[in-house]
């Protein structure tokens, strides 16, 4: 193929690949490498870290699917988060971000508040919101005895863990948020205008226009909350480290505690290579639910 | 509410009829009411966000007995400036804190020229095979961080680098999928002629990508470099894997290990989270605007 090129063509190829080549270079070293690494190990074990690995074939897949109740808990608590999280989040964000798009006074200040809590350090977060949930002198406690109730320990409770960290969550939809405000200052001013003065009423436009028009960023948000919900670590890590009764214990975390913790990271790499198959597979889904629901401009319907 | 005012203002003046006039005030009426409300909304949900920020600098502030009492103090009395030199004298708060600087101008010093140079060759160049790679460059996005952590632990591990700084810098020689996205989408935007009219006054790629589009670039240079100052300041999991001494620790980790020995000591706690807290949240009021375009930007051009 390089021979039948003239040589302009072949210098321009040279020129491409010079300026791409360290992205190529990471790519190769980094990715590609890694990720056979990865599931070479997935088919090995050894038995001292350090120590040269046997080949045991699928056992370390087989041992996750059918022996490891933690396995199976911890992809359910993190499926929770993602199922219940993700639409929870995502509704949230769009309905501030149609508050704010009414064209009110002080949006920016308003868009700077929601903003702020994203940039802060996962680990601050984490921290501050264990003294926000505390169970005596918590921030949400408090509040709850102000109205003479005794609330419950958040982060304590096996019932109450996933749901405190999703409500969490809510402080951080600020990146989203922007994101959808953005989508709906996109939505061109004339199709309101239209749906106006056929009479159709605010529900109305929001349910034909907004929605619709807004649906590829919605899309977005959804495939990067998926991937991110299913890579959920640091929260639990710190503030929960799991618990109560491995309510926490998250993919992520599992995985992390079989690497690093118990040095099984043939065990781990097993973990990983599901774990991209179940991202794969959820993204797939969403992708062919969306190309009968994502309206794109200019398409025709 | 100077927003109601503004709406109740006598509709668009004009030869109309009286009840058509009437249609207009009520319907202006009830676009102020509902103008009102969302505002009574937004202030209320803003009021809950930016709670925690004041309850996190008042617990910083206050002496132990005035952090345990119900209802709580929000304005602590006596103020005890204390827990922040007392906390921070428990670590090696300075090393750590060079630590982080050192990893994070780094990281943000070599993916500008990384991700630039990629996102130039992605945008600007036109080579067989171009488009295949940026598709696979974008579909690596979504793998999982996990797949690749163990292999490169132990990669580093043969090189050394564990205990080091070098695996939270190096990788970002590579260039970083996102901002190069982001960088190439920038790019496109810029008018084509300018390179035309370089290249034929015998500019070469690297003198058009130097001395054109670098410095028209700079304010999607400017988001990448807040985006991996972020990145890199917040980082948690990567100083978790590799670093394993306290004297190599970075601040997020520095400070959390702090924590997770101090029990109830929650004012020097949140006085240490504070003082992770208070740059980012400094750096983000003076480049706000730079911030919340480029939020915008990747979610409505991807």
């Amino acid at each position: 193929m390089i021979s039948s090129m003239s040589r302009q063509e072949r210098r321009r190829l040279g020129m491409g690949l010079l300026f791409a080549s360290p992205w190529i270079v990471g790519f190769l070293g980094l990715t590609v490498y890694p990720v056979i690494l990865s599931f070479y190990y997935s088919l090995h074990v050894y038995t001292t870290f350090g120590q040269p690995m046997h080949w045991v074939g699928l056992t370390n897949y087989v041992e996750l699917l059918t022996q490891d109740d933690l396995f199976w808990l911890s992809l359910y608590n993190t499926l929770y988060m993602v199922v219940v999280g993700i639409p929870f989040h995502i509704g949230l964000s769009i309905l501030l971000a149609l508050l704010l798009n009414m064209n009110l006074r002080g949006v920016s200040i308003y868009r700077t508040i929601f903003y702020l809590p994203t940039i802060v350090p996962i680990v601050a977060t984490s921290v501050l919101w264990m003294w926000v949930f505390n169970p005596e002198y918590g921030l949400v406690n408090a509040a709850l005895s102000e109205l003479g109730i005794h609330g419950p320990g958040w982060l304590t409770d096996p019932v109450l863990a996933k749901p405190s960290l999703i409500l969490m969550g809510v402080w951080t939809i600020g990146g989203t948020l922007v994101i959808f405000l953005a989508g709906l200052q996109d939505i061109p001013r004339q199709l309101y205008e239209a749906a106006m003065i056929d009479g159709a009423g605010t529900l109305h436009q929001v349910r034909h226009i907004t929605l619709p028009m807004l649906s590829g960023v919605i899309f977005f948000n959804v495939v990067t909350g998926l991937i991110g919900g299913f890579q959920i670590f640091t929260q639990a890590f710190i503030m929960t480290n799991g618990g109560p009764l491995d309510a926490t214990l998250f993919y992520a975390l599992y995985l992390y505690q079989n690497a690093f913790r118990y040095f099984k990271m043939p065990y781990a790499s097993a973990m990983a290579w599901i774990l991209f198959l179940v991202v794969i597979v959820a993204t797939l889904i969403i992708f062919r639910s969306s190309a009968r629901l994502v309206y794109y401009e200019g398409e025709e319907r | 509410m100077d927003s109601i005012k503004k709406t109740t203002l006598p509709p668009t003046v004009g030869p109309q009829a009286g009840a058509t006039d009437q249609h207009q005030l009520s319907w202006s009426r009830s676009q102020a009411v509902r103008r009102a409300a969302s505002h009574l909304i937004l202030a209320t949900v803003g009021i809950l966000f930016f709670l925690p920020f004041f309850w996190l600098i008042s617990t910083s502030l206050k002496q132990l007995d005035q952090i345990f009492t119900l209802p709580p103090i929000w304005i602590p009395d006596p103020i005890r400036w204390q827990n922040y030199p007392e906390s921070l004298a428990y670590f090696p708060f300075l090393l750590q804190l060079s630590n982080t600087l050192t990893i994070t101008l780094s990281s943000v010093v070599l993916t500008l020229v990384s991700s630039s140079l990629v996102a130039y060759s992605f945008s600007r160049l036109r080579w067989p095979g171009r488009n295949i790679l940026f598709y696979i460059m974008l579909s690596t996005m979504m793998l999982p961080y996990q797949v690749t952590m163990v292999p490169l632990f132990i990669i580093f591990r043969q090189l050394g680098w564990i205990n080091t700084l070098l695996p939270l810098i190096v990788p970002n020689l590579f260039g970083a999928p996102f901002f190069i996205f982001l960088l190439r989408q920038f790019f496109l935007g810029l008018p084509r002629d300018l390179d035309d009219a370089a290249i034929i006054d015998g500019c070469s790629e690297w003198g058009v990508y130097r001395w054109i589009i670098l410095p028209l670039s700079k304010p999607a240079l400017a988001t990448v470099a807040l985006f991996q100052f972020l990145g890199s300041w917040n980082d948690f999991l990567g100083p978790l894997i590799y670093l394993s001494d306290p004297s190599k620790y970075t601040l997020s980790l520095g400070i959390q290990v702090f924590v997770s020995t101090v029990g109830v000591q929650w004012g020097w706690m949140m006085a240490v989270t504070t003082v992770l807290t208070v740059p980012v949240v400094v750096l983000f009021f003076f480049t706000q605007r730079t911030f919340i375009q480029g939020i915008a930007f990747s979610g409505i051009k991807a």
